[in-house]
């Protein structure tokens, strides 16, 4: 890991002064955060403390809610996805997103895989054998496809918790997202769907660059590259993941990391 | 090991007083069911007693004679169905489309809010102020005279609330995460709509329409100033004609026509019943279809 900080990559998603209001609350402080291209990164922190705000920031999905207001810039890949020129499907497409629970759509496997592809290819022929190629490459991708490739027409609900995370994962892929979002991705799985995951997200470093949200020290500790500590709305640490956990350069850090609150 | 003694595990009268006032509260609450069903169970088994002997193929297929006193019902068979056809054709593509757009589009803020007021106050509206409204609008302003067009877009307006009602609420029960799970794939919120959400709705939306059919079908004021006639010996050939209707035939059998045999009115009111049953019928068996169906 320590190979990394030799060459500094640029930043994959850099945030500038960003505030984030929920109607008069404010969920966000100044936050300025440089999460760097290719590797992957966890944002830690108690409950409450912005994490999945900051997350969901950054491919405004936050938008939806009508009372939600920012200030500052959020840069993906150097463009602020903030600016009014910005097509909001074109962010979604560079930035995927992992929810807590999975959520696979009410559709076969197959179709989940190539729901995101068919949305952006209309208009253009996309032969069968490309689409079906398409959804066994993502498939394989996620390590899913030995087990369901004789049943892909099955509902997707019906696979595990665990495939169907991983799914959901396999799906953002045609798509070729540049960034991945993931909202606690383990907290519904038990600890062997758990590790089978985060295996998974591991494997997938490099090509993307991946910022998951956990409560969960030890996967933090164990499957990411930096680690960043959030409280109450402001990014109070971020460094490598090993230097965070062993030599945490804040009080509050070593507290929560210790267990003293959270 | 000792065994425990067994006061312990012995009643003592505070249970005994509780398990008297369990029974007492559950014999009071199945009563009020039973009230609930009494009734229909008393009307059901009434119209078919006194009803059941008027009721022929012949009868649901010929047209009153002799001052309406004898033969059957076909006009306002008829009639009724064009009415409420004519009226869903009106109403269901402009509750629903209102509706998406509630749930799917509106910003949550004081204009939706009170459309929302709106919509539900409109379903208050008595159904005798609707035909006011229908005879000044549609058969006065709109010139579609008393036909059964203006009587239909009555209807219309008169269930559109409640085809909005179900509608929402039908889009509103398909989880969140399906429309989050689409826009971060970078789908529109229309793709959503089209290719997720309607798809997974419109069980409850057709359950909700099919139930506004049979309500529609019953109703008697709005139509018998803006469509429905007395008497007519024939069919209606369009929307511009006027036409019976089983409700207001019911209503002037039963009041207007002294001489009609005492079978007459409840052979009508089964009938009419019937009809309104076997929507609900239909209504619940497709809901316990599309359940069992659900995937999620």
């Amino acid at each position: 890991m320590a190979e990394s900080t030799a060459a500094p990559r640029p930043a994959a998603i850099a945030t500038r002064g960003l505030n984030l209001w929920y109607g008069d609350f404010q969920a966000l402080f100044d936050v300025n955060l440089d999460v760097r291209q290719g590797i992957i990164t966890s944002l830690i922190g108690p409950s409450g403390c912005g994490k999945s705000t900051l997350l969901r920031s950054c491919n405004r999905i936050n938008e939806r809610l009508g009372y939600v207001r920012t200030t500052g810039s959020i840069e993906i890949l150097g463009q602020d996805i903030y600016a009014p020129e910005v097509e909001l499907v074109q962010v979604r497409k560079q930035v995927g997103m992992v929810f807590q629970r999975p959520n696979p759509l009410p559709l076969s496997i197959r179709d989940n895989i190539s729901f995101g592809h068919r949305l952006h290819a209309r208009g253009q022929r996309v032969s069968r054998a490309r689409r079906e190629e398409l959804v066994e490459d993502a498939l394989r991708k996620v390590l899913l496809w030995d087990s369901v490739k004789d049943r892909l027409d099955d509902p997707a609900i019906e696979l595990s918790l665990e495939e169907q995370q991983k799914l959901c994962i396999a799906r953002l892929l045609p798509v070729k997202p540049a960034v991945l979002l993931m909202d606690e991705p383990c907290s519904a799985l038990d600890p062997k769907g758990t590790e089978a995951v985060e295996e998974l997200i591991w494997e997938l470093r490099g090509e993307f660059t991946i910022l998951i949200v956990t409560h969960n020290m030890a996967q933090a500790r164990r499957a990411s590259e930096e680690t960043v500590f959030m409280l109450i709305g402001k990014v109070i640490e971020h460094g490598l993941t090993e230097d965070v956990f062993l030599n945490p350069q804040h009080r509050q850090t070593a507290d929560y990391i210790e267990g003293r609150y959270g | 090991m000792t065994t425990a003694p067994m006061e312990l595990f012995a009643g003592t009268p505070r249970n005994a007083r509780d398990h008297r006032v369990e029974w007492l509260v559950r014999t009071l609450l199945g009563m009020m069911t039973a009230l609930l069903i009494v009734p229909v169970v008393i009307v059901l088994a009434l119209l078919v007693v006194r009803g059941g002997s008027a009721i022929s193929w012949e009868f649901l297929t010929t047209p009153p004679v002799d001052g309406m006193t004898a033969g059957g019902i076909l006009p306002a068979l008829v009639g009724t169905v064009w009415l409420v056809a004519v009226a869903l054709v009106a109403s269901v593509p402009v509750g629903v489309a209102a509706a998406v757009y509630l749930s799917e589009y509106a910003p949550d803020n004081w204009l939706t809010r009170s459309i929302n007021l709106a919509i539900i106050n409109l379903a208050g509206v008595p159904s005798i102020v609707h035909a006011l409204f229908g005879v000044g609008a549609f058969v006065l302003f709109f010139r579609f005279g008393t036909s059964i067009l203006a009587a239909s877009l009555t209807l219309a307006v008169m269930t559109l609330p409640v085809v909005i009602v179900s509608t929402r609420e039908s889009l509103q029960a398909v989880p969140r995460a399906f429309r989050e799970a689409c826009w971060n794939m970078g789908a529109t919120r229309w793709q959503t709509i089209r290719r997720i959400v309607l798809p997974n709705a419109v069980s409850g939306i057709l359950t909700g329409i099919i139930l506004e059919v049979s309500r529609t079908s019953g109703e008697t004021a709005p139509i018998m100033f803006t469509g429905a006639a007395f008497f007519l010996p024939f069919l209606p050939q369009g929307v511009l004609d006027q036409t019976m209707a089983m409700s207001l035939h019911l209503f002037v059998i039963a009041t207007q026509v002294p001489d009609a045999p005492d079978a007459l009115p409840f052979g009508v009111a089964l009938v009419l019943i019937s009809m309104v049953l076997a929507m609900n019928a239909l209504s619940i068996g497709f809901r316990i279809y599309v359940r069992g169906r659900k995937k999620w």
